[in-house]
């Protein structure tokens, strides 16, 4: 019993460091950006306390509401694309073949490369004078001539859609590969023999017991496209006209590059919470669906 | 009939799956392998429209221009090194021992200690910058490499945690009970009997630390406010703004390379060690 309880607190011991250090680089900012989005705090020094004055200014700012509108309109449509590809990917490629395996290597590989090195390189891609994309796209002939991306909000958010797709599809397709693989061979075999088609065995036995793979790649494409920044930072900087901020971006512009911090965090804290109820709304619906 | 039918139809089948899987490799590597043949143009030709896929002379002129470019590329990538190095120590520092302490210890509140600590993976850190700048600035980490790393510690740690701990959980009770009979400490224990069997948790640890802090963007744009301390991204973005409005294009590829090599060669090297960690981490 001595031992069993000496025992608990050596475990404490152990736990110490990283609950120290997430105290301070997280619990406790999450308690002074709660407390900043009440001041008037600016980068530069100063600010006081105002109550809910940057509230009220966050519903009242049309490019607020534009910015999160324009970032859940890039989740909304940037999701389906990807589970869709992710898997006919999983299912072109989940049995264990040399040329199968070399194929889920190669299309993984653009996961772990930055996001702001394959935006960049898209970005040249796109380039009117000298993207090598706009020049395969005449050369196939689905356009007459290059076309300037980054000119209009629509063609823009095609061309950052495009770029994110290429560097994040092979992540899905991994996680629901895995999701296939775990499917005993015997019911895969047993429905064949039944006669089953190949679509009915897909839509019949492989997506329902893939779905907790299914359901993960969703959560984490919406968390990630909600959160985007990099990709547009790099590709449109929030242009044309402000039409392509998100609203991480939107939180940076004012933090950064107004110097804003009481409003920012305001912003952020706003933000947070529309990400923390997604993400557990989700969570919720997926444990409700198992369990159905 | 069917019966022999069966064989052609199926081999049919694979061949058409070939080409599919081949086409989707072309595809996929095929942007790379532009941005590789453009780094290797002559400057003037990467930047003279119109284009060409193939590179019409060779030259490793755009590299020379990044190796010189501000302060220079091996200062930038020194940078990147040392804060990816960094947060590799402190994510294992932090989370061998809290793994071990989570799976083998009975702790009073084990669990809320385990939702406190996962609970930080799901708050967007975007959401943290403003109070984080306020307070690295207040501590002397803006434009420091230390301060990068603890905030690239802080994405990955949840992560790690969660892989130590199950690291540590899937070794069989014996081999303890083996070492605490002979009445050795808790440390010990770690030492000499853990750590040897947990190593592939701690490699996945490190290489999932290397490739997100070599990659990380956003933290590194706001911290890193002093040119001699950017990282390999926040120098791309220099870049491909360019001198005088004008891109260098060839120099931009170039830096596009560098800055997905390391990447591309770890994960091939380590592929089975990210593909645990990463169906451990994400499925379960």
């Amino acid at each position: 019993m001595s031992r069993r309880s000496r025992n608990r607190w050596v475990g404490l011991v152990y736990t110490t460091p990283a609950l120290a250090f997430v105290s301070v680089f997280v619990l406790w900012p999450l308690c002074h950006v709660l407390w900043l989005s009440l001041t008037s705090r600016s980068l530069l020094g100063g600010g006081e306390f105002i109550g809910f004055d940057n509230y009220t200014r966050a519903f009242a700012d049309k490019s607020f509401w534009q910015a999160l509108e324009f970032t859940l309109t890039y989740t909304a449509y940037i999701t389906p694309i990807l589970l869709v590809l992710n898997l006919a990917l999983a299912l072109l490629t989940a049995a264990d073949t040399p040329l199968r395996r070399l194929t889920r290597t190669v299309i993984f590989l653009p996961v772990v490369i930055g996001l702001a090195s394959s935006s960049l390189l898209w970005y040249w891609l796109f380039d009117q004078q000298v993207g090598l994309f706009n020049k395969l796209l005449v050369d196939l002939g689905i356009l007459t001539e290059p076309m300037i991306w980054f000119r209009k909000a629509a063609s823009a958010q095609v061309a950052v859609t495009i770029s994110v797709v290429w560097k994040v599809v092979g992540f899905g397709m991994i996680l629901m590969v895995a999701g296939i693989q775990a499917i005993s061979n015997d019911i895969i075999e047993a429905s064949r023999i039944d006669g089953a088609s190949s679509f009915l065995r897909v839509r019949r036995i492989v997506i329902p017991l893939a779905m907790r793979s299914i359901v993960m790649a969703t959560v984490i494409s919406v968390i990630g496209s909600m959160l985007a920044f990099d990709q547009f930072y790099l590709m449109t900087k929030g242009g044309p006209r402000g039409q392509t901020f998100t609203s991480v971006y939107w939180v940076f512009q004012n933090g950064f590059a107004r110097f804003e911090l009481g409003y920012s965090s305001a912003l952020s804290v706003i933000l947070m919470v529309i990400i923390t109820s997604a993400t557990a709304l989700q969570l919720w619906l997926s444990r409700k669906g198992s369990k159905a | 009939m069917s019966m022999a039918l069966r064989p052609r139809r199926v081999r049919r089948g694979e061949y058409l799956v070939a080409a599919i899987c081949v086409g989707m490799i072309t595809i996929m590597i095929w942007p790379i392998v532009m941005s590789f043949l453009a780094s290797i143009k002559p400057p003037d030709e990467a930047s003279r429209p119109p284009p060409h896929y193939l590179p019409q002379s060779l030259s490793l002129e755009n590299y020379r221009s990044i190796l010189t470019y501000h302060a220079g590329l091996a200062v930038y990538v020194g940078n990147s090194l040392a804060v990816a190095g960094l947060t590799i120590v402190f994510c294992l520092v932090l989370s061998v021992p809290a793994g071990y302490g989570l799976a083998r210890f009975d702790i009073p509140g084990k669990e809320v200690i385990f939702l406190i600590l996962l609970a930080s993976m799901m708050l967007p850190f975007q959401a943290l910058l403003v109070p984080l700048y306020l307070l690295f600035s207040h501590i002397g980490l803006t434009a420091s490499k230390l301060g990068l790393a603890i905030l690239h510690t802080m994405l990955q740690l949840p992560f790690s945690i969660y892989l130590m701990r199950n690291s540590f959980e899937g070794i069989p009770k014996e081999m303890e009970e083996a070492a605490v009979v002979d009445g050795a400490t808790s440390l010990f224990t770690l030492r000499r009997i853990f750590l040897p069997l947990v190593m592939p948790g701690m490699v996945t640890v490190a290489l999932f630390a290397f490739i997100t802090s070599w990659n990380e963007f956003l933290g590194a744009l706001i911290l890193m406010n002093d040119e001699k301390q950017f990282t390999v991204p926040i120098m791309m973005t220099g870049v491909s703004s360019g001198n005088f409005g004008s891109v260098n294009w060839g120099g931009l590829q170039a830096s596009v390379i560098v800055s997905i090599l390391p990447c591309l060669i770890i994960y091939l090297l380590l592929q089975r060690y990210y593909m645990t960690g990463l169906l451990s981490g994400a499925v379960k």
